[in-house]
């Protein structure tokens, strides 16, 4: 069956990593094309992996969502080496009891769906460092 | 008063809540005859309109004018997110500053209620299911949902849960949200222009329906329908005015708008941070006043969520401080700095184009002894502040000068 990303800036294979859009000249990151950089406006951009593991530094358990999207799910902010990362907690139970600040975590894909044409969509999500210990409380 | 000053001669807010009988031109044009009585002047004084309705067809500035005086004057529609309001505010206030008129009008309205979760949802699905990659990320799919989220509630209680992280809280994340709802539906008991004017504890709003935790329903602003609109003047202008006239007025010590600048991360989740302090950093630096200084604020409290982040970003607390800040008390009304004793967001409601407008409306109303139950005695300086996400920043100081 072929896949294809969810994103353009996920690639899949054996070593599952997302690629940001570094500006040659400052190092800001972005996913997704930029016309310019919106750091210092040049426009040479290189293509860098992002580290797959980070800490949880913000997050939310959305439970109400537009028709179509399944709730609940954990949307978060992941600090990936430095590098900011929209990603949803995945592969644990959405609640805070489970998913709290500061914890470790690490990329994973999961199945989006498939096309008409037998085409899978994979995306991404993190799950849990097994041994996470946790930063805070909460 | 010097000639280059602005000041606020008239200013009106409708009744926050629903209106189903009366369309977004209805309110408007409450709101503006309304703002324009409250300052002695008529359509015909006016040099410039500058309106918003942030969801509406567009044109409401034209379709008001035919409802309340068509003189010619350049109308410019405005639209920046939650900030439109302060938008068009900053429009009238920047044409009087440049000298084109002495008197304008700014005007927000908006038609809400009932409109349910905003931002986020998936976008159509063609008859074929076929998974294209298109747009600047390639997604094949709606993203909403599946790489983060991109609903309201969900978006501000990462911006609140992300200071509790940066700043290290040991405590309880939701019980704290929900106890700052429960200080500004407090607050609203004594507005009644406000559309939700009950009290609820925080057991009552922890138990209510989950949205996007930490943040609860009640927690979120109440998408309601309403109208705010104002008339400024430049200083010259008052200076021939009536007694009166220059009794009520009050004097716009500074109008800032700012946008977000870049940093690591804003594009991943908005940093709704760094805009609001720069913002804040320009008006008090304009006005020559410190946070220290003033006697009531209105901040965006668009979330629970968001209210505590913006005690630190108008520099209410030193950095890193405004859970200390709000648990001394000192944000409520009776308080050394109350913040949202309109109720805020959460209660008063939050018809988008109108809060830029109907939040200096609030600190006008105190600044002139006028606010009833609810008054902040003595009350001189107080200050307004919005954001629209995207992101814009409003930030008003404004001054009462009567003697």
């Amino acid at each position: 069956m072929s896949q294809i990303p969810l994103v353009d800036y996920l690639v899949l294979g054996d070593d599952p990593h997302l690629l940001a859009n570094e500006c040659t000249s400052c190092g800001a990151r972005f996913f997704g094309r930029r016309n310019a950089c919106a750091s210092c406006f040049t426009t040479e951009f290189a293509s860098v992996e992002v580290p797959t593991e980070g800490t949880l530094r913000a997050f939310t358990i959305v439970s109400h969502a537009a028709p179509g999207v399944p709730v609940p799910y954990v949307a978060g902010v992941i600090d990936c080496g430095g590098t900011s990362v929209a990603g949803n907690i995945i592969n644990t139970t959405p609640d805070p009891d489970h998913v709290k600040l500061g914890m470790k975590v690490r990329l994973a894909t999961n199945v989006v769906g498939t096309d008409d044409d037998g085409k899978e969509a994979i995306g991404f999500g993190f799950e849990p460092l097994a041994a996470s210990t946790n930063e805070t409380g909460n | 008063m010097a000639t280059d000053d602005i000041y606020i001669l008239g200013i009106n807010m409708t009744k926050f809540g629903k209106h189903p009988d009366l369309d977004s031109v209805d309110l408007a044009s409450e709101a503006v005859m309304a703002a324009l009585t409250d300052g002695g002047v008529t359509m015909a004084d006016m040099g410039i309109l500058a309106a918003g309705e942030l969801m509406g067809p567009g044109g409401i500035g034209q379709k008001l004018q035919k409802q309340v005086g068509q003189t010619g004057i350049p109308v410019y529609n405005v639209a920046n997110a939650c900030a439109t309001g302060a938008t068009a505010l900053r429009t009238a206030i920047m044409a009087v500053k440049a000298g084109e008129c002495d008197m304008g009008l700014a005007v927000g309205v908006e038609k809400l209620s009932g409109a349910g979760l905003l931002g986020g949802g998936g976008r159509p699905e063609s008859k074929k299911k076929v998974f294209e990659p298109s747009g600047r990320k390639g997604a094949v799919a709606s993203l909403d949902g599946r790489i983060g989220t991109q609903t309201m509630p969900g978006v501000f209680a990462q911006v609140g849960m992300e200071y509790l992280h940066d700043h290290e809280y040991g405590g309880a994340p939701f019980e704290l949200f929900a106890k700052i709802s429960s200080k500004n539906h407090a607050h609203s008991t004594l507005n009644p222009l406000a559309a939700y004017t009950k009290a609820m504890s925080v057991e009552q709003i922890m138990d209510d329906v989950m949205i996007a935790y930490p943040n609860t329903r009640p927690m979120c602003s109440a998408n309601c329908d309403g109208a705010a609109a104002a008339v400024v003047v430049s200083g010259s202008k008052l200076a021939t005015l009536s007694d009166e006239q220059r009794r009520r007025a009050i004097k716009v010590r500074a109008s800032v708008l700012t946008s977000d600048p870049y940093q690591e991360g804003c594009q991943v989740l908005p940093d709704v941070n760094t805009l609001t302090r720069n913002a804040a950093n320009q008006a008090y630096e304009t006005a020559g006043v410190g946070p220290e200084d003033l006697d009531v604020v209105e901040l965006h409290d668009c979330f629970a969520t968001a209210e505590l982040v913006h005690y630190d970003n108008l520099m209410l607390c030193d950095r890193g401080d405004a859970v200390d800040l709000f648990e001394s008390g000192a944000t409520t009304r009776q308080g050394r700095i109350p913040v949202n004793v309109s109720g805020g967001l959460e209660s008063k409601g939050h018809p988008i184009a109108a809060t830029g407008i109907a939040n200096v409306w609030e600190i006008c109303h105190h600044l002139r002894g006028e606010a009833g139950d609810r008054q902040i005695e003595g009350a001189r300086l107080g200050l307004a502040h919005v954001i629209g996400l995207g992101s814009a920043c409003g930030v008003h100081i404004l001054e009462s000068v009567a003697a």
